[in-house]
């Protein structure tokens, strides 16, 4: 039987249109709109100023903090203008607007795409380069890589999981990165075994993906300590939680990290950005970001150089359908409709998905009528239905109390919900207003 | 046979209670809204009772009457304040902020504001969803189907500030009431450049200084590109507000202009007073004509509607 985590889940179809869809490199575009807050944590100390001219690679902000990272210009050209633009957060955040001129990369970053397998720097060199070079988890969350590779004193780093197992429906960048650049993602794999110190690696892969499981399943003998785990196809087994469980079956604490049972859990994507930064001294400029959708004339999987808008990549896999509701930054699970769509491609932007008009709005909200299928489906073992009643009518201590903190923001309870009600939504602005709690507890 | 027992027990863990505090309690409004910053009024009549002097404390809800009777129960005096009132810093009503997309997630104002923008170009003005009419214990805030916006019921509110804690963008403000319930404020909150304030909404405040230079009292400063009246300077002369270019300046409770035109057309005149109602509030909005009349064949002023309506 295949590996799972034991508790809830869902099985939402999985309209995986774009898995055949090979990788295009997407045209380098006119003008790039880069936001300096792309990850979690500060956002970055912008470097240039109006009319400099950047090339391809060049750092063009820096880190403001621990959790932070480095931004580079993913063009060569000039730095039109510093202004804050609606990036997909929905809000008006300050944006580096740099015109392409040419592509003129950077010195010493290696455009070479043979595989370089020997790994000449040293653990610490390592974490350096990553953070050198902007790495962030390319699986969505955006946090920066480098402090995922430090491993604090104290903790002991026993197995890395690698996060192929890309649960949410549509999105097929994973997947086809996977299949496209294994040995990369070998690579990559020993990259960050030798940074943690760690002996034991395994990639989590989706039981959909038979074909990914094939060729890394195949390589896997002459790369030392690295296995791969077929994983029932389940929605949220790529949670680092739920994956923890389901390949070393061991539960992170409530409120504790990864660390805390020894398992560190990088995406695939990140993976790979790791490998080009160590052996290509290649910064993070570029990513592979799925765009699907029903109606869509031809779902793709695009190569894209960061800050390029996200109507310019709709444009090239058929332009927007007549019976769109809603474009999606992210997969129909987890993702968020874009109000704007000159919104730009960001180090997070996994996927671009168009919802028709009939899937796409809410239904009318019913009364709970206590069935408990929210309480069944979630996979951090919630009580989705109560934490929704006391967010809702402003009870925090109880809303902390019944652990709205460890809600991985899923969303099996809404997806599951007969009486359409937006749990996750006031969830969310319970978990908000507890956070702010603990924080003003903890400073005073 | 329990008596005794129950009696010993009383006696024996009796705890002591200032007999004042109940004496302060009674006289207190009773609505436990935490206007005054204790948690509800028995927190704030021992507050009352232990301070030397009732500078710091007020109770918005009973205002100067219940402050003086308080003082009257410790043998203190108390500090006379002008009763403030909230107003609605934003302006952009349905048809002046136009929909660039449309909202359909849970309505509360929170969640809206910690998902994105809003439905509209500006990202700092009210959401529409209501949290502060649900927030409000004594019924002062409505919301107007037409505008979009929640409107104050100046005699219902309270000034207890629980709208100004709730509202997620922060666009309520307790200003004092003011002569007559007179009073001017800038109903605008955004803080981007006027340019890009213009493309989201048609009445926001531009930051273009020009009331900041009518202005004879140095009441208006600008920041962020966005002006604001100081209730303590301003005098109430109305000048700042006919030369704001996108009428983001709001005069309530004033007659309207008197027209310097001789020949103005009564219905000019008459539409420049936008009446705002709502189950019992009413709060009259004198603006001056959007457009001005240019036409000289219109009839004269009919001189009645230059009185104040009130």
């Amino acid at each position: 039987m295949l590996k799972t985590f034991p508790k809830g889940g869902v099985h939402p179809p999985e309209n995986k249109l774009s898995a055949q869809a090979a990788i295009e490199v997407f045209p380098i575009p006119p003008q790039v709109v880069i936001p300096i807050a792309q990850h979690i944590g500060a956002p970055s100390t912008i470097l240039v100023k109006r009319g400099d001219m950047v090339k391809t690679g060049q750092i063009i902000a820096k880190t403001s903090g621990f959790v932070s990272a480095n931004i580079h210009s993913s063009v060569s050209g000039k730095v039109s203008k510093i202004e804050d633009v609606v990036d997909s957060s929905g809000y008006k955040r300050p944006c580096v607007i740099i015109d392409t001129e040419g592509d003129e990369w950077e010195e010493g970053i290696s455009r070479d795409a043979s595989l370089n397998s020997s790994i000449a720097l040293e653990p610490k060199e390592i974490i350096e380069r990553v953070l050198e070079k902007g790495i962030v988890g390319m699986g969505g969350a955006t946090f920066p890589s480098h402090i995922k590779l430090n491993v604090p004193s104290g903790k002991k780093a026993e197995y890395l999981i690698i996060n192929g197992v890309e649960c949410e429906p549509y999105l097929t960048s994973d997947h086809r990165v996977m299949l496209e650049q294994p040995e990369q993602l070998m690579v990559g794999i020993q990259i960050i075994m030798k940074a943690l110190g760690v002996s034991k690696a395994i990639i989590g892969i989706e039981n959909n993906k038979p074909d990914a499981i094939e060729t890394l399943n195949k390589l896997a003998p002459s790369y030392p300590g690295v296995s791969v785990e077929a994983l029932k196809v389940q929605y949220p087994q790529g949670g680092e939680k739920q994956l923890i469980k389901a390949t070393i079956n061991r539960e992170v604490p409530s409120g504790g990290l990864p660390i805390d049972v020894g398992a560190v859990v990088h995406n695939v994507g990140t993976a790979i950005a790791i490998y080009e930064a160590v052996q290509k001294n290649k910064p993070l400029i570029e990513r592979v970001v799925t765009v699907t959708g029903k109606s869509l004339a031809k779902p793709s999987n695009f190569l894209v150089r960061i800050g390029t808008p996200i109507s310019s990549l709709i444009e090239a896999a058929g332009g927007l359908p007549e019976d769109t509701g809603k474009v999606i930054n992210g997969g129909p699970m987890m993702g968020k409709a874009l109000s704007n769509l000159d919104v730009p491609v960001t180090k997070g932007t996994s996927g671009v998905l168009i919802i028709r008009e009939e899937e796409a709005s809410r239904k009318e909200i019913a009364p709970c009528i206590r069935c408990a299928r929210c309480t069944h489906v979630c996979p951090m073992g919630l009580e989705p239905y109560l934490l929704m009643t006391v967010s809702k009518n402003s009870i925090w201590e109880k809303a902390e109390k019944n652990d709205i903190m460890d809600c991985i923001e899923c969303g099996s309870c809404s997806y599951e919900c007969p009486a359409n009600r937006p749990l996750l939504d006031y969830i969310r602005l319970g978990k908000s207003k507890v956070s702010q709690i603990i924080r003003s507890r903890r400073q005073s | 046979m329990w008596l005794p027992i129950l009696y010993f027990v009383a006696q024996k863990f009796k705890v002591y209670e200032d007999p004042r505090i109940d004496e302060v309690d009674e006289v207190l409004p009773g609505a436990n809204c935490g206007g005054c910053g204790y948690p509800g009024c028995r927190g704030f009549a021992e507050a009352c009772v232990k301070s030397e002097d009732l500078g710091n404390l007020y109770c918005p809800v009973g205002g100067n009457d219940c402050m003086s009777s308080v003082a009257k129960v410790l043998g203190r005096t108390a500090v006379e304040k002008e009763p403030d009132v909230a107003v609605l810093l934003c302006n952009g009503a349905c048809s002046l902020r136009p929909n660039t997309n449309k909202y359909d997630g849970a309505g509360s104002c929170t969640i809206a504001h910690n998902l994105y923008g809003g439905e509209t170009g500006c990202q700092y003005g009210c959401l529409g969803l209501g949290d502060c009419v649900r927030v409000c214990d004594f019924d002062a805030l409505h919301m107007d189907t037409e505008t979009g916006l929640p409107v104050v019921d100046e005699e219902k509110c309270t000034a207890c500030g629980a709208c100004v804690k709730e509202c997620p963008r922060n666009l309520f403000e307790l200003r004092p009431k003011g002569k007559k319930g007179r009073r001017i404020y800038v109903a605008c909150s955004n803080k981007d450049k006027g340019s890009a304030k213009k493309i989201g909404c048609d009445v926001a405040c531009i930051g273009c200084r020009k009331c900041e230079k009518e202005c004879a009292f140095d009441a208006i400063t600008i920041e962020n590109f966005n002006a604001y009246i100081d209730p303590q300077k301003c005098k109430l002369c109305r000048k700042c507000a006919p030369v704001c270019p996108t009428n983001a300046i709001h005069e309530i409770n004033f007659p309207p202009r008197k027209v310097k035109v001789e020949k103005e057309p009564a219905l000019a005149e008459t539409s420049s007073t936008t009446s705002v109602q709502s189950e019992g509030a009413t709060e009259v909005v004198a603006r001056k004509p959007r457009v001005k009349p240019e036409s000289t064949d219109a009839p004269k002023p009919d001189p009645s509607s230059e009185n104040n309506p009130s």
